[in-house]
Parts: structure tokens; C-alpha cells; sequence
């Protein structure tokens, strides 16, 4: 046991080390975020003495070295663009993304698993077949279609629901929250029905197909005949056995609506950290950047590794892994 | 709600389904109707909201040289001379000004003004404002450059020495924003900040300064909240504005902030995109507002090179020909341009200095006339009847419609046999290569930070990172350097349209238009538009019916 989560660990720490690498190597490619740190008077002689003090024009393994370094004492830098701590701004931004997150993970889950039984129980209805041309929509249009739709049709015609932002939010200690004022409530519907929309009609889908297989396995026909009442059948035998691949798979598309928020972020300017890391890829603001790529990956690494280390309880071929490397 | 309850479940077979149907609709109906009860509050305050594309980057007045950032400023802070709307200068911290010697310039200040902590005002804050605007850390060390001292003679005087006779030091000096000595030491910023210090210092987010609005809220990239100063001298001496409140708030998606606008939750968008004007000068009760913008759009053309680095013609530039030049000039439609890709929201230009500043003549800025067939005899002539091969660099997030414009003139040149290939970037990699000298042929556009064409000639005529032209010409040299220190306007002015003629009639350059500015607005807000793109609350007012 010990040994299987320290090699998911090291496995973890690898996984970082490379994604960081590669982001430091893609920075090569934004370009030059001296030119957005000085005025267009500023002198060929002063850009070039900044771009030494920064460290640009170090060697790209110094620069690696030296953000790893700084990295694991908790520095990540000061943003170019803001002028201040990356820790900081990313903390600050971090509960705007974690409740439109959590927000539209509970939309899609609520509506999208009762339209997924619906539709795998009533297969042959109007209703599940108008749902599941709806969902076609959901799964193949573009977020930012359907943020801009929503922001026509809820804001600028029925004037219903902000367009833009975070509505008031209050502090909870460093935490701010927008679940707490009405501003703030109204604020989260559009976006969050933007990023969960696509979850919503992929978990509805996902539902049915397992449901239908489901109902169509022996228990399912043998407690049909043995005439117990169809709701029983259907919501306990069935929908048990449907559900544990799907909560899985809702467990690690979490980690996909968190990178997915970038979109979504910029269509609403919801200040989270999706805006924050858009705005530093304009800017160039390599330190931004840098810490955002990181904190993905630990995100997908710690789900990922969260979700192993579940299955090594609940799956019991697991349990001789780690002890058969030790013989 | 008899409906309803009717249909709620009979037996167990449908049970659960009919309950799911029954909760969503009322789960609905009450969510509808609550947000129908949500009735906005009609305030007394006179508030505007205003978005546009970026925050201002820091609170600091002199640690960015950059629009948004400057422009917030001077809500908050006061220079010692401003521009008016239409863009002449005018009093602010100084009551009046004078040379008094070739390089010596002293200012009256007014008296009886105070910084919003009620720390009096006084010309050692000047003197401390001057010497931390020029420390190294500074963003606006360039534009002072000038500078060589400043004094405190008295209480309510102050000389600056200029390194040599500076006629334009008063317009140079009206984005030098003036701070407190004694607040600035109390919280240790007597330096702008460093950026490669890795520190956030306590005036990043925190002012004091002795403009029309206080600082009320700085939430950076949601929302900065200005309050109605209501002890500003200026209220006292002739600027009524009636705003109690500024809530500015950054939208970086542009059919948002539209949208916003439109459905009622900003009342002032200071960029909004050309295919939108129409839509919002449609909408009653908003109104658009135009002015051509200080900033004009050009190609340049690289002449210095042995050849061309993106060309396959080995051994020879074209451009070094003043014939290739006049063609490639001729070749471009810019009546087109302005029509199609800019929607009318350009005006088209003949030189690289846009009006509105001192120094401008209409004549030097006659577009070239459009004409394909002679630019292909002229290319025939100078040895290319079949054209040549190069690379255009160009921004893509830059200017309005940068990469549009920059397709269009690639057609334009292929009809004259030049075949271009368009490299369009970020600003982040454009801007690089021209201060790196790694361009043949590459657009810019130049804004004017003193209201005087000698910034322009200064940038775009002279050898610097900003001119990859390579264009050297001793006359115009001279004349840049002579106009720097005339004193007498009339001879001034000669030599500012003697050095215009001799870059546009270099064709070192392909001007193409001169960039309109449109603001958007609540048709009650009454607040001119400024061809600098600086919109000054203190010039505004709510109208009530």
C-alpha cells in the first residue's frame, strides 16, 4: 500500500517537472514582455538593461533552474502585468473558479443524470428524442457560442441576468464568495450553465447508454419477471449498477471544466484563474503563465493520483501490486 | 398551482418521474418569478459605469508609460499643465508658466489645494514628483529626458533647467502626475516600483494625489471605484462636473462588453469594435461619439539592408530604389482600406503625421493617388516587371483591425506583381522585431505623447529602435534637432513642414490612414471625446431631464 502511493508520488513529481519544462520551453514563443513593461519612449538601452535584470536573457536552463528553485520555496514570482505576487493574485482569483466550478459540476450532475434515466427509461418517447437532439447541441457547439447566445438572449433581450462579472461577493476570510448576495447568485447562472452544458449532455448520454445496457442485463429481466414494481427495479437495481462507471468518469472531467473555465472566464469576465492566465498570454507575463501551467497539472496529477489510490481499495487485484515489486 | 398538485403521483409505477417533472416546473416558476421581483434601486448618486478592453496596470502614476493606466491616473492625480478636451493645455497645478532664460522654465502654482488626506500641496511635492518620475525605475524617465533639475524657489514657485532650450517642455510634462512627499515616505514609495524586484509596493494599489476623484475601491482586472472628490479646488474655480461615482470595470471580450452596454449595465464603453457602432447607434437612448484619434497607421519599408532578409532576390534591396518605393505607395487603395475594413472610421493619409498636432499641414498629407498600372511601369522601370517576393510583419492585437488591413494591402501588391506573404503576430512578437532589426517591411502606428510633431519626426525620422526604415537624411536631421531647440513658433513650424516633406516625398514609409475613435455612451452622460482616448470625468456631466 505505502510503496504503491509513494511510486504514484514520484510518478507525480515527474509529471510536473516535464509539464513545467515544456511550458518554460513554449515561452519561448510568446514573445518579448519587455516591450509591455516600458513606454514606447523608453530607450533600445534601457529595454535591453530591464531584460538583464529580469533574467531574459539567460540561458533557458538557467531560467528553468532558477524558477524550479524558487518554485520550491514558494515563490513564484511577481506578475509583469499586475505588478504583484503570482501567490497572491492566484489566491485571490482561485475561489472565483472553484464556485463556478463547483456550480456547474452540480447542474450538470442534477440535470444531466434525471434526463440521462429519463431518457434511457422512456427510450421511445418524443420528449427523451427532443432531449436527445438538444444535447447533439450541447455536445458540439462551441462554449463561447454559447456563452454569447445566453449573454444575447438572458441580458441584452430579456434583461434577466448580468452579462458580465462576479456580481457583489463577501469575504469569508481570504475567501470570497459570490453564493452569498443575490448579485452574486444571478451572476454564476450564465456561466456556469456555459461550462456545465457541455458536461450536462455528455453525462445525460453517458447515463443512458449504461442504463439501457443495464436494463437489458439477466438481474434486471429476472426481478422483471419476477414482477417486482417497475420504479424499484428501475431507480434501485438499475440505476445502482449505472452509476459507479459514471462517477468515476464525473470525477475526472472536474479537472477538465477547471481548464475548460479559460473559455468561459473570458466570455463572462469572471475573475478567476482562466481570465488571469489569458490576460498574462497577452502580456506576455512569463511568471503568470508559468504558475498557472503548473497548478493545472497539479490539479489533473492530484485527481488522477486521488482516483488510483480509490480504486486500490475498491479494486481488489490492485492489492498485489506494490507488494510483488518488493519480492 | 390546482394543476400542479392534481398531477402529483397516484401510484408507485410513475412516481418518481411525475415528482422529477413536478419539482423542475415549480423549481422554475419560483426561480422566474423571483428574479421578477429584483427591482433595481433608483440612486440619487450620479454613477457612471465604464468598461473597456484592459485594466490600468498599476495605481502608480509614473511606474507605466500606458493609455489605460495613464488615463486613471489623472482622475486621481494632477499634472502641472493638462489638456483640455480638445486637446490645448491648460492650468492645473500650475497657475502659469514662463521661460525665463533659454533653459529655464518656472512655474506659479496654484495655491490652496490639497491632496485627498488633506495634506496641503506645496512645490516641494513637485520637486519630489519631478525627481522620482526621472529615478531609473521610472517609466516616464523617457519623456522628461530633458529634464536637468528641479527647484523649489519658494512655496508656490518652481524652476526646471532644461539640458538644452526645450520650447515643447510644457507639453512634455502633462502626463507627469504629481504625488505627496510626505504620504510617499510614509509608505516608503518614494521610488516607483521595480518590476525585477519581485516586490508589490504600497502604491500599486493605494494613491493620494489631488485630482477631481478619490480612490475608493481598487480591485485589479474587476473593478476600480472612484469617488467624487469634494473638496477639489477645481470646483471651486469653473469645472462643475456633477459625477459622484466611477465604477470602471474591464471587459476583455468585446461582444461582452457590447452586450453589456446594450443591456444597461455600463453606461460608457470607451472601445467598442466598428462592427458594433451601428448596432449601438441604433439602440435609443445610447449614443456614439467620433473623432479621428491622434495615431497614424504606416508601412515601413526597411532600406538599409544589402537585401532583403525574407526576399529570395539575393544581392540587391529593392527598396533602396525611391522608384520601388513610389510604387509600392501608388499600389496601395486606401480609400478601399478606410471603406471596407475600417467602415468608414478612418481618414486616409498621405504622411506619418496625424492631425491634431502642432506642426500639421493638410497639404503634406494628400493621400499618394491609387494607381496600379503606374506602379507596375514604374516597378518595370526600375528592373522589376515581374515584381518580387517578401515578408510583411504585422500585429494582430494592436491597432484596429491590424491584420485585416495588413491582408488587404497584400492583395493591393500582388496586383502590381509584389508577392507578400503575411506574418501577423501578437504585439509581444511583432514589436520585438522591429526593435531588433529584424524586418523588411512592417506596420506601426504612432500616437503622440506631447501634442507636437516633433515627436513623430523625432521617432520615425531619426535612426532608433522604433525606425527600422534606415532611412538617413542629413537635412532632416539637422532640422530635428534645430526644431528641438527654436523658440520661435513661426520658424519652428517652417522647419516641422520642411522635414514632413522630405519623408513623404522619401516614400520610406506607405502611410495608410489616420484611426477614428468612437465611444459609446448612455445618450445623458455628457462627457467630449478626446482624440488622445484619455476620457476626464472632470469635463462630464449627467444631464437630467
Amino acid at each position: 500500500m505505502f510503496v504503491y502511493i509513494l511510486r504514484r508520488l514520484l510518478q507525480a513529481v515527474a509529471v510536473m517537472t516535464i509539464v513545467s519544462l515544456i511550458a518554460f520551453l513554449l515561452f519561448n514563443y510568446v514573445g518579448d514582455p519587455v516591450n509591455n513593461l516600458v513606454g514606447q519612449e523608453a530607450s533600445f538601452e534601457d529595454r535591453q538593461e530591464l531584460r538583464s535584470r529580469l533574467g531574459l536573457d539567460d540561458p533557458f536552463l538557467v531560467q528553468f533552474g532558477r524558477f524550479v528553485t524558487n518554485v520550491m520555496r514558494g515563490d513564484f514570482g511577481i506578475s509583469y502585468r499586475m505588478q504583484r505576487p503570482v501567490e497572491a493574485l492566484i489566491i485571490e482569483r482561485l475561489p472565483a473558479t472553484l464556485e463556478l466550478v463547483l456550480v456547474s459540476a452540480l447542474l450538470a450532475n442534477f440535470i444531466g443524470i434525471p434526463l440521462g434515466i429519463f431518457t434511457a427509461i422512456r427510450r421511445n418517447s418524443w420528449l427523451s428524442r427532443l432531449l436527445l437532439t438538444i444535447s447533439l447541441v450541447g455536445v458540439s457547439l462551441p462554449t463561447f457560442v454559447i456563452g454569447i447566445g445566453l449573454i444575447y438572449l438572458f441580458s441584452v433581450s430579456l434583461g434577466w441576468l448580468p452579462s458580465f462579472g462576479r456580481g457583489e461577493t463577501v469575504d469569508i476570510g481570504w475567501w470570497t464568495t459570490g453564493m452569498l448576495t443575490l448579485a452574486g447568485l444571478k451572476a454564476v447562472i450564465l456561466p456556469a450553465l456555459t461550462l456545465g452544458l457541455f458536461q450536462m449532455t455528455f453525462i445525460q448520454r453517458l447515463v443512458r447508454a449504461e442504463m439501457i445496457e443495464v436494463l437489458e442485463s439477466d438481474h434486471i429481466r429476472t426481478a422483471r419477471a419476477m414482477g417486482l414494481p417497475r420504479t424499484l427495479v428501475n431507480y434501485k437495481y438499475a440505476l445502482r449498477n449505472t452509476l459507479l462507471p459514471v462517477i468515476t468518469i464525473i470525477g475526472l472531467k472536474l479537472g477538465e471544466l477547471i481548464a475548460f473555465s479559460i473559455v468561459t472566464e473570458t466570455v463572462f469576465q469572471w475573475p478567476g484563474i482562466g481570465l488571469l492566465f489569458i490576460q498574462a498570454v497577452s502580456f506576455a507575463d512569463i511568471p503568470v503563465m508559468a504558475a498557472y501551467l503548473v497548478m493545472v497539472a497539479f490539479v489533473f496529477v492530484s485527481i488522477s493520483m486521488l482516483i488510483d489510490v480509490l480504486y486500490y481499495f475498491v479494486d481488489p487485484r490492485l492489492k498485489g501490486v506494490g507488494a510483488g515489486s518488493l519480492s | 398551482m390546482g394543476r400542479v398538485l392534481s398531477s402529483l403521483p397516484r401510484n408507485r409505477q410513475k412516481g418518481l418521474a411525475a415528482y422529477i417533472r413536478c419539482a423542475a416546473y415549480c423549481s422554475f416558476t419560483a426561480f422566474f418569478l423571483w428574479l421578477g421581483l429584483d427591482v433595481k434601486p433608483v440612486g440619487a448618486e450620479n454613477t457612471v459605469r465604464w468598461s473597456s478592453q484592459g485594466d490600468a496596470l498599476t495605481m502608480d502614476p509614473h511606474a507605466q508609460n500606458e493609455g489605460q493606466t495613464l488615463t486613471m491616473a489623472h482622475q486621481i492625480h494632477q499634472p502641472l499643465i493638462e489638456h483640455n478636451a480638445a486637446l490645448q493645455k491648460e492650468p492645473a497645478l500650475a497657475r502659469e508658466w514662463r521661460l525665463i532664460e533659454p533653459t529655464l522654465w518656472e512655474f506659479d502654482l496654484q495655491q490652496g489645494v490639497y491632496f485627498h488626506d488633506g495634506r496641503p500641496f506645496s512645490a516641494d511635492d513637485v520637486v519630489f514628483s519631478f525627481d522620482r518620475a526621472r529615478a531609473p525605475t521610472s517609466d516616464m524617465k523617457d519623456v522628461i529626458s530633458s529634464v536637468s533639475s528641479v527647484t523649489a524657489i519658494d512655496d508656490r514657485t518652481v524652476h526646471i533647467r532644461t539640458k538644452g532650450p526645450n520650447p515643447i517642455l510644457p507639453d512634455q510634462i502633462t502626463n507627469i502626475l504629481i504625488m505627496s512627499r510626505s504620504w510617499a515616505d510614509e509608505y516608503g514609495v518614494t521610488l516607483p516600483q521595480d518590476t525585477a524586484s519581485g516586490q508589490e509596493t504600497f502604491a500599486v494599489r493605494h494613491t493620494n494625489g489631488t485630482g477631481a476623484f478619490i480612490l475608493e475601491l481598487r480591485e485589479p482586472d474587476v473593478r476600480t471605484i472612484l469617488v467624487k472628490n469634494r473638496k477639489w479646488w477645481g470646483l471651486y474655480s469653473g469645472h462643475n462636473h456633477n459625477i459622484d461615482r466611477i465604477i470602471y470595470q474591464p471587459i476583455a471580450n468585446s461582444a461582452t462588453r457590447v452586450a453589456a452596454l446594450l443591456s444597461g449595465e455600463l453606461d460608457f464603453v470607451s472601445d467598442t469594435p466598428l462592427q458594433d457602432l451601428r448596432r449601438v447607434e441604433a439602440t435609443p437612448g445610447l449614443v456614439v461619439k467620433k473623432v479621428p484619434e491622434v495615431r497614424v497607421i504606416f508601412l515601413g519599408l526597411n532600406t538599409s539592408m544589402p537585401e532583403l532578409f525574407s526576399s529570395s532576390l539575393k544581392g540587391r534591396n529593392p527598396f533602396s530604389d525611391l522608384r520601388v518605393r513610389l510604387a509600392m505607395n501608388m499600389a496601395v487603395n486606401r480609400e478601399a482600406i478606410t471603406q471596407r475594413i475600417m467602415r468608414g472610421m478612418a481618414v486616409p493619409a498621405g504622411n506619418i503625421i496625424p492631425p491634431g498636432i502642432n506642426g500639421y499641414t493638410k497639404k503634406l498629407d494628400e493621400p499618394i493617388r491609387f494607381d496600379s498600372d503606374g506602379a507596375r511601369r514604374l516597378l518595370a522601370e526600375s528592373g522589376y516587371p515581374d515584381g518580387f517576393d517578401l515578408q510583411l510583419d504585422c500585429p494582430n492585437d494592436r491597432y484596429v483591425n491590424d491584420e485585416a488591413i495588413c491582408q488587404a494591402v497584400v492583395g493591393m501588391l500582388a496586383r502590381v506583381g509584389i508577392r507578400v506573404r503575411l506574418d501577423a503576430k501578437p504585439r509581444t512578437l511583432h514589436f520585438p522585431k522591429l526593435q531588433n532589426n529584424q524586418t523588411d517591411f512592417y506596420m506601426l502606428g504612432w500616437g503622440s505623447a506631447t501634442m507636437d510633431a516633433h515627436y513623430h519626426l523625432s521617432f520615425l525620422g531619426l535612426p532608433n529602435a522604433w525606425n527600422r526604415t534606415g532611412y538617413v537624411n542629413g537635412r532632416l536631421t539637422s532640422l530635428i534637432s534645430a526644431m528641438a531647440a527654436e523658440t520661435n513658433l513661426m520658424r519652428r513650424n517652417t522647419m516641422i513642414a520642411e522635414a514632413s516633406g522630405i519623408i513623404r516625398n522619401a516614400h520610406v514609409y506607405i502611410p495608410l490612414h489616420h484611426q477614428m475613435l468612437a465611444w459609446t455612451m448612455r445618450s445623458y452622460l455628457d462627457l467630449p471625446i478626446q482624440a488622445d482616448n484619455q476620457p476626464q470625468f472632470r469635463l462630464a456631466r449627467i444631464l437630467s431631464e
